[in-house]
């Protein structure tokens, strides 16, 4: 469903501040593939999904998604078939929006905006339903300023507005990273409840080597712009922290640093 | 007692120059705290907004097509703004400084390369004039000796007087954006301003938006500009010197002082247009004390400096963190 193909990207060609960070990377989802993704920092991860979403465009190579060249669409064309959630909280969300106003922007995602009024009092009923599966007691808090919610409550919101308006493709990019351990796991399991709901091909970068075992049907691991391990099926159900590390260094990347980058996150 | 009494007989005046000045805050409230750009096309498109309603006046067209053509000619600076804003990269600033000079030969060029052009309310029929600021006495007065037959004159006599026309006018444009920032464009155009990257993620054109929003403010502000002309009677070159700094000073006078209060946002545009009426009386007091009129503009530049100062030096002040 996914298919990205020979993609380049260097930032500041021609500087002294060039850095080529998608080295011809390749890349094929399948649908209902729920992919996390790992890799030290700076291999290219977010790069990666930032390609996909259009905040960026491959200096070469091709994106395609469901058969549908997208790799010059620009952001907001292709923002229809993707839902996104960011590392970080603020950065998926009007914060001066409320709760309900941030909810029926995601419910229009891909649709024409026009001069209709911007939330029904059927769609309020509808995030009153979905809001209370959060289970965060955001039901009763429609009107609220976003802004005025804890990091975790956003992300959450941010969630279920990636999804809100069922999405081909699901980008996650550390969307846990910047919250403490109990909000992390509690998102986190969101996460999984809604992929496996609406059955979600999913992309999921994560900085904890558990999480990206435990987590999905498939890993890969990203170094130096491209992929260097993919692990799919009953191979990845029983891989261990171990495993990969192992795996990770025959597979000829990362040098001495970047697995201690890996095990410090583990 | 003196100072007092001619204060007071000056207010009427400053009322309504802070009303129709305030619909021009209104739309400087629109790119500023809305979309979330600072844009100066507002200098230039407020003198447009007065030119062509003036020539057009001139022209004996009907007052009420000369201003919807002034805010026509008002939205297409902004419209230049946006494009040169979004299509050629132009940080919005200099976008604004941009259109705002051209305008400047554009604005001499409506008015035939004159510098100012008259419109007489004894001539034309104006929707505004200076003149019947004060006529709430001859209202007084002819409500205490009211007849049958006098009741068409009376209502002749409350539409004449300016500030209750700016502020009808003020308050059917502040339903009217309410209402637009509550569709599902307006929405779009609010989340634009307040997280650009959340709005393309959920399929918003934000450049289009951008376009849209500055159009918008500036065809309000070229209407402010036409009543402006009409008040004082004639539209000039200059007239729009300085109109962003008394935008921004409304829009933060009424920050300060109803930010608290107000939390709707067809408060908060009304609050503006209170920011707007309270700078000209504050103005008025000052002109009272005894400045002169030339250091005006240096007292409203400082203290809006001041006021967008603020916000930076509290956000300088250690905060209390908050629960994640
Ligand atoms: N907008 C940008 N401008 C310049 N360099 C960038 C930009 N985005 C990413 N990079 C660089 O590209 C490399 C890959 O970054 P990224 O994809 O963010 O890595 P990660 O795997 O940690 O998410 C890094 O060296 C990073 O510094
Ligand atoms: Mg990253």
């Amino acid at each position: 469903m996914l298919e990205i193909k020979n993609v380049y990207k260097t930032f500041n060609a021609g500087t002294v501040n060039e850095k080529l960070a998608l080295r011809d990377l390749n890349l094929t989802l399948n649908d209902g593939d729920f992919v996390t993704v790992i890799g030290g920092n700076g291999a290219g991860k977010s790069t990666m999904l930032n390609i996909i979403s259009g905040k960026y465009i491959p200096d070469s190579g091709v994106v395609t998604l469901d058969g549908l060249n997208i790799t010059k669409m620009p952001e907001h064309k292709r923002a229809k078939y993707l839902g996104r959630v960011f590392q970080d909280p603020m950065m998926g969300t009007a914060a001066n929006m409320w709760i309900e106003e941030n909810l029926a922007l995601a419910l229009r995602r891909g649709a024409r905006r026009g001069l209709k009024w911007g939330i029904s009092n059927r769609e309020r009923a509808l995030f009153k339903k979905e809001l209370a599966k959060l289970d965060l007691g955001l039901e009763n808090r429609l009107s609220t300023k976003v802004g005025l919610l804890s990091g975790g409550q956003r992300q959450a919101v941010t969630l279920l507005m990636a999804t809100l308006q069922k999405p081909k493709l699901l980008l996650l990019d550390e969307h846990t990273a910047a919250l403490d351990p109990k909000t992390a796991a509690k998102v986190l399991q969101l996460s999984q409840e809604i992929v496996e709901e609406h059955g979600l091909t999913t992309l999921m970068i994560t900085h904890n080597m558990k999480d990206a075992i435990a987590y999905g049907n498939r890993l890969i691991m990203m170094d130096d712009g491209h992929i260097v391990l993919d692990i799919a099926g009953e191979e990845k159900k029983n891989l261990t922290v171990k495993d990969l590390l192992d795996r990770f260094s025959s597979a000829g990347g990362g040098d001495a640093e970047s697995n201690d980058a890996l095990l410090l996150s583990k | 007692m003196a100072f007092l009494t001619s204060f007071l007989n000056a207010c009427p005046g400053a009322i309504g120059q802070g009303l129709i000045w305030g619909i021009m805050a209104i739309g400087v409230y629109v790119t500023f705290r809305i979309l979330d750009v600072a844009d100066l096309t507002v200098d230039g498109s407020l003198a447009t907004g007065g030119v062509v309603c003036v020539m057009l006046l001139r022209a004996n067209c009907n007052v009420w097509l000369a201003m919807l053509i002034a805010f026509i000619a008002g939205a297409l600076a902004g419209l230049v703004t946006g494009l040169l804003h979004t299509k050629m990269g132009i940080p919005a600033i200099l976008a604004g400084i941009l259109t705002q000079l051209s305008l400047y030969s554009v604005n001499l060029w409506i008015m035939g390369f004159k510098a100012n052009q008259p419109v007489s309310v004894d001539k034309y029929n104006l929707l505004v004039s200076q003149r019947y600021v004060r006529n709430f006495k001859d209202l007084s007065e002819t409500l205490a000796g009211m007849e049958g037959g006098k009741f068409k004159y009376v209502v002749g006599l409350i539409f004449q007087n300016p500030i209750i026309v700016s502020l009808l006018f003020t308050v059917i444009l502040i339903a009217a954006l309410y209402c637009f920032f509550g569709t599902e464009k307006g929405c779009s155009l609010r989340a634009t301003g307040c997280n650009e990257g959340m709005a393309k993620a959920q399929g918003i054109n934000t450049d289009n938006n951008k376009i849209l929003g500055l159009a918008i403010s500036n065809g309000i502000v070229a209407v402010s500009g036409a009543f402006i002309a009409q008040y004082q009677g004639s539209s000039d070159i200059n007239m729009g010197r300085g109109a962003i700094v008394i935008g921004l000073a409304a829009v933060i006078i009424s920050e300060v002082v109803f930010g608290k209060i107000f939390r709707n946002l067809g408060l908060k545009l009304f609050a503006v247009s209170i920011g707007a009426v309270i700078y000209y009386i504050v103005i008025q007091f000052v002109l009272q004390l005894g400045l002169r009129t030339d250091f005006l503009k240096l007292l409203s530049a400082a203290v809006v400096a001041l006021f967008l100062g603020i916000p930076y030096w509290k956000g300088k002040l250690p905060k209390r963190k908050k629960a994640v």
